[in-house]
């Protein structure tokens, strides 16, 4: 049966691979475990604060440039993308209405995210790549030292704990390009700008776009971790992490996003009632 | 080989990665304060041993003891106490590149300590450290800014950089990527340190000069299982077919056909 033979080894391979995930997940829930499991102790240790203020500053401060442009133009995007419509229907004074909560809410923590998964993610993943093809994860162990907690922890807390402050540098830089661009270019008005937005952008709009950011930040950090401590030897292996890392987080962001918004939702109406509509 | 008092000893350890079998049925005793030397062909297992001293990894069966207690069963946290009195040098020597030399030295005891008092006897053993394998004045360079040969002396502080000091030193291949001039310093270090330490090495290697040179024990390791044990002279003057082929460099016939196809084209 010369023609069963591809078909048997395309199916067996197929079977291996529905095997493999499991497992895959499995790992990844087991080091996302300790990763986390790990970070109250690091938090509460003067060790654990010499391990994670490197780690602040290479994922936050170095960030912040990337995630300000990036929410400034989304800010402005917005304004010109939505500008005609607003005019049009005489309501041009509160564009800022929209398009802040478009970016606190949504855009703000997604961009921020995705920024992030572009920008640290795929170097935590080669940088923790590079140091597990060179042995120095297995001199970590061999010294005594739990290589999760010393490498991976911080970055994670780095991750979780930044990604929200980075999203307010994102929402804040969007409010003011999307101002800049109202006002500048199509030369409207400030204070009816502010006084709009003030009046429709709330606490909550901006809380749950941090709350999706923790999410997000967390995501990134466990993900491109656990890529870089996983991934295999030499170059390509490492190139492959970094692609990987920056793949899955991005998808995650979305799924996640997808899901945090289910839940934000009935939790608004669990709280406000259906306050939005009758407004 | 009887040894009375080993302080580590490797009883029918056996591992296998996937279908291949790496080690089969191994017993080894390591002497105290000696240097044993395991040399062997690329891809025989020989890192692999030297892995499950130090619990890197664990035998799918047999025992491994550290001073008579037995420790391939050991949780991670439970082995802790067993590594910070085992030193392994990483053929890749295995730096961290985001510090220092210094902090690369000091790495183990700044984890394990913390305060001013032991920050100033961190430094002073660092330095201590570093002058016995002839660097005192690179304590604030990069891993990056070294040779290779320096690297492996930065390795070989690390090693000794700690408070008590190692009772065993693991080394994998260190003379391996260095010239001829290097390994040479690098054997008399080996030498050295175990004179002045009076350190137990385990050395694996396939650089049959620097075996001879740092080895008070040579072991030979082939297809898993040890085929020589003896002093360097018993191994050197050997008759066994194996040994004598490793010894001058001849390749196997078995490993030369895959070279020279069987039609003749």
């Amino acid at each position: 049966m010369p023609r069963a033979k591809p078909m048997a080894l395309a199916i067996s391979r197929l079977g291996e691979r529905a095997l493999e995930m499991p497992a895959l997940f499995g790992r990844f829930c087991i080091f996302s475990f300790w990763t986390m499991t790990f970070g109250p102790l690091e938090l509460i240790s003067r060790r654990g604060w010499r391990h994670l203020m490197p780690q602040c500053f290479s994922i936050g401060t170095l960030s912040v440039p990337v995630i300000m442009l990036t929410g400034a133009f989304v800010g402005m995007v917005l304004v010109v993308q939505s500008y005609s419509q607003f005019d049009t229907a005489g309501l041009a004074d509160r564009i800022g209405v929209i398009v802040n909560i478009s970016v606190a809410s949504e855009l703000g923590p997604v961009l921020a995210g995705i920024m992030l998964a572009g920008r640290v993610g795929g170097a935590l993943a080669a940088e923790l790549g590079t140091m597990n093809v060179t042995e120095q994860l297995l001199a970590l162990r061999s010294m005594g030292c739990n290589p999760v907690r010393h490498l991976a922890t911080p970055r994670f807390l780095a991750c979780l704990l930044l990604a929200p402050i980075l999203t307010l540098y994102a929402d804040l830089l969007g409010a003011l390009g999307a101002w800049a661009v109202y006002t500048l270019y199509y030369g409207g008005e400030s204070e009816p700008y502010w006084f709009y937005t003030s009046q429709a952008v709330e606490y909550w709009d901006l809380g749950t776009g941090l709350v999706k950011a923790l999410f997000f930040g967390g995501a990134i950090g466990l993900i491109s971790c656990y890529k870089g401590f996983h991934c295999r030897a030499g170059a390509e292996g490492v190139g492959r992490a970094c692609t990987e890392a920056f793949v899955i987080s991005f998808i995650m962001i979305l799924v996640l996003d997808f899901f945090l918004n289910l839940v934000i939702n009935r939790l608004y109406e669990g709280i406000y009632g259906f306050r939005g509509l009758l407004l | 080989m009887n040894i009375s008092d080993p302080v580590i000893e490797l009883r029918r350890v056996s591992k296998a990665f996937g279908r291949q079998r790496v080690l089969t049925d191994i017993d080894l005793a390591i002497e105290r304060g000696k240097t044993t030397v395991i040399i062997g062909r690329s891809g025989t297992g020989k890192s692999v041993l030297l892995k499950h001293i130090v619990g890197l990894l664990r035998p799918d069966r047999g025992e491994v003891y550290f001073e008579d207690q037995r420790i391939d069963h050991l949780s991670e946290r439970a082995l802790t106490p067993v590594r910070r009195q085992i030193s392994f040098v990483f053929q890749l020597n295995a730096l961290f590149d985001s510090m220092s030399v210094a902090e690369n030295v000091a790495f183990t005891m700044t984890e394990q300590r913390t305060g001013r008092a032991d920050k100033r006897k961190i430094q002073s053993l660092v330095r201590h450290c570093l002058e016995l394998v002839g660097l005192s004045d690179f304590e604030h360079k990069r891993p990056s800014e070294l040779s290779g040969g320096e690297k492996k002396r930065v390795a070989f502080a690390r090693a000794i950089a700690l408070d008590p000091p190692p009772k065993i030193i693991l080394y994998d291949e260190p003379t391996a990527g260095l010239d001829p001039q290097r390994a040479d310093v690098v054997n008399k270090l080996i030498r050295h340190l175990q004179h002045e330490m009076n350190v137990t090495g385990v050395v694996v290697t396939h650089d049959m000069k620097s075996a001879i040179e740092v080895g008070d024990r040579l072991l030979m390791l082939w297809d898993g299982r040890f085929i020589a044990d003896g002093v360097p002279d018993d191994l050197v003057n050997s008759k066994q077919a194996q040994v004598r082929r490793f010894l001058d460099g001849i390749a196997a016939p078995e490993d030369l056909k895959m070279l020279i196809p069987s039609n003749g084209r």
